[in-house]
């Protein structure tokens, strides 16, 4: 059997024109949608003196406000529900600013169109009905497991829902069952592949060949690594759970950039300091809105990550725009072990637990793996003098930042004024990984 | 019964132990025992000085986090299996030992010992029962 070229060719090589046209018209549809069901938005909207009739196409787009993080944490749980609950059916979460996680609602008809964006991707990297795919991104609230595999249905592919972990029973699966594609964050596929290299196995012999990586920053010398040790294609994909989960773009076969999925999210790139939109091939932060969504219909989305958008004709043919790997971010958002981190969340543990925020996170990275470590300065009052008690302090507070966080650092207590500090104002973020080329 | 303990939390970094002794000299204490129990991170320095109480403020002053706490002092008796002979006297009694680290005093022909248990009462009247020499701050 041939293999398709694109999973939906009328909509993914659709003339671009063509696409414009019906992004207006999608557009048109979806903020009256927001307007009528969202009050927190139809506020902003409303002091902005923006109403829906203002909005007749994607040339009006710089007109809405915009949607950041910390609105949502306003609106928790629900205050951006744009559906009656019932017709929602199912949710995930993501990490918020301050802990309070960012709850994202999805109707059949989000959960099928997030899909299509993944089964697009699958079959971008080459995949069709005869391949198999194993899915090591985790499942649960965590976009990253259900979005590939419902995408991987989607194409008709055998899915292997092996979620992320244990690594043994992975490579059991792989080798036995012949998986050809593998879908994980690029930490975990280094991962595996150095195990993999450990028992025995040289590229020919794994029957992978290609992956689907993201959800974490990477770099082009990570991927080449990934693709010699593994003997493999390694594809890059970008989504967030706000939007809808991973796929709102992906890479096809030239690797040159990510395709944005045009006909369901409109991409554009501010100067973050301005809020001013700026032109395609300039660097700056990467705003989404949503063109057909039900439950959760984000508009003009700040997702903070800085990229570059390149409205180029691929010569894979698909028309739609390509998007750079995130190369920074304009907030302390950072990215330990594929799971969002913001400096705020581990302060307010420390507040929680009776500490003074006076810490310093430190992140490294040893054979691709994020190490996590947060330096605590202990206020005089918990001094004990026995090496036991500042033990079971340290523990104590490594469980909760992984209650917080779902990832554990390693937390060591300090004394006062041991964390540097430069002009008077402690360096909260030590990131000596090299994540961006 | 029971002496004052100087303990000081450090970081595990060259030149912390000087800068404490540093401190304590330009104080005018006097130290008479010391021990330090360290990690990788940080260390805690157990001090038993003339004056805990101006070496304190002498360390919080250079912003050291420095605390005083009562541990139990005593005689071991100076043969073979002295110490080992006082240890299972606590054990029996289910008696638990945090550290423990040898006393100099200024008599030189007896050995002491500095100890904190989980239960400092106990421990001293176990000890005391037993005929083991308790230390006050006088004695040393």
């Amino acid at each position: 059997m041939e293999k398709r070229k694109y999973y939906q060719p009328e909509i993914e090589t659709m003339p671009r024109e063509e696409l414009k046209k019906l992004q207006s018209e999608k557009l048109v549809k979806q903020v009256k949608h927001v307007y009528d069901n969202v009050a927190y938005y139809r506020e902003k909207m409303d002091k902005m003196g923006v109403k829906p009739e203002d909005i007749h196409g994607i040339e009006d787009l710089h007109k809405l406000p915009f949607i950041e993080k910390s609105d949502l944490r306003d609106t928790y749980p629900d205050g951006m529900l744009a559906v009656p609950r019932e017709e929602v059916v199912r949710i995930h979460s993501t990490s918020g600013t301050t802990g309070r996680r960012v709850i994202a609602y999805y109707t059949q008809h989000d959960i099928d169109l997030w899909e299509d964006c993944c089964a697009r991707a699958i079959v971008a990297v080459g995949a069709d009905k005869e391949d198999i795919i194993q899915v090591s991104y985790g499942y649960g609230l965590f976009t990253g497991g259900s979005g590939l595999h419902g995408g991987s249905h989607k194409v008709g592919c055998m899915t292997i829902p092996m979620s992320s972990g244990n690594t043994e029973r992975q490579i059991q699966f792989m080798t036995d069952l012949g998986a050809t594609v593998l879908c994980c964050t690029p930490s975990y596929a280094a991962y595996l592949g150095e195990s993999l290299k450990e028992m025995g196995y040289t590229p020919d012999t794994i029957p992978l060949k290609a992956g689907i990586f993201g959800a974490e920053p990477w770099t082009a010398s990570m991927r080449k690594s990934i693709e010699e040790t593994l003997g493999i294609k390694a594809y890059d994909i970008y989504g967030l759970t706000e939007i809808s989960g991973p796929g709102v773009s992906f890479e096809c076969a030239e690797q040159g950039g990510m395709h944005v999925n045009e006909d369901h999210f409109i991409a554009e790139i501010i100067n973050p300091e301005t809020g001013e939109p700026l032109p395609y091939g300039e660097k700056g932060e990467l705003v989404f809105t949503c063109l057909d969504k039900e439950a959760f219909p984000m508009l003009r989305y700040r997702t903070r990550d800085i990229c570059v958008l390149n409205a180029e004709p691929c010569p894979c043919g698909r028309t739609h725009i390509r998007m750079s790997k995130p190369m920074g971010r304009s907030d302390d958002m950072m990215i330990i072990r594929g799971v969002n981190v913001f400096p705020s969340q581990i302060e307010s543990v420390l507040l929680n637990e009776g500490f003074s925020p006076n810490y310093q996170i430190k992140l490294g990275r040893v054979n691709n793996n994020d190490t996590f470590d947060v330096y605590v300065e202990l206020p005089a009052e918990q001094f004990d003098d026995s090496v036991k008690t500042i033990a079971e302090k340290e523990r104590t507070l490594k469980d909760a930042m992984r209650n917080m966080l779902g990832i554990g650092p390693s937390v060591h207590l300090v004394p006062p004024k041991t964390i540097a500090r430069s002009e008077g104002k402690a360096v909260r973020i030590i990131d000596e990984r090299k994540l961006h080329d | 019964m029971g002496i004052r303990q100087l303990s000081v939390f450090v970081e595990n970094k060259k030149g912390s132990l000087h800068d404490i002794t540093d401190t304590l000299a330009k104080a005018g204490i006097d130290l008479r025992s010391m021990c330090i129990a360290d990690t990788s991170d940080y260390g805690i320095v157990r001090i038993i000085a003339d004056d805990p109480e101006k070496a304190k403020a002498a360390l919080a002053e250079e912003g050291h986090i420095a605390n005083i706490r009562i541990v139990t002092a005593f005689a071991v008796p100076d043969s073979p299996g002295g110490l080992a002979q006082v240890l299972s006297l606590l054990e029996a009694k289910g008696v638990n030992i945090e550290y423990l680290y040898a006393l100099v005093t200024s008599c030189p022909d007896k050995a002491y010992a500095v100890m904190r248990t989980d239960d400092r009462d106990r421990a001293e009247e176990i000890l005391a029962a037993n005929g083991i020499e308790l230390l006050e701050e006088k004695d040393i």
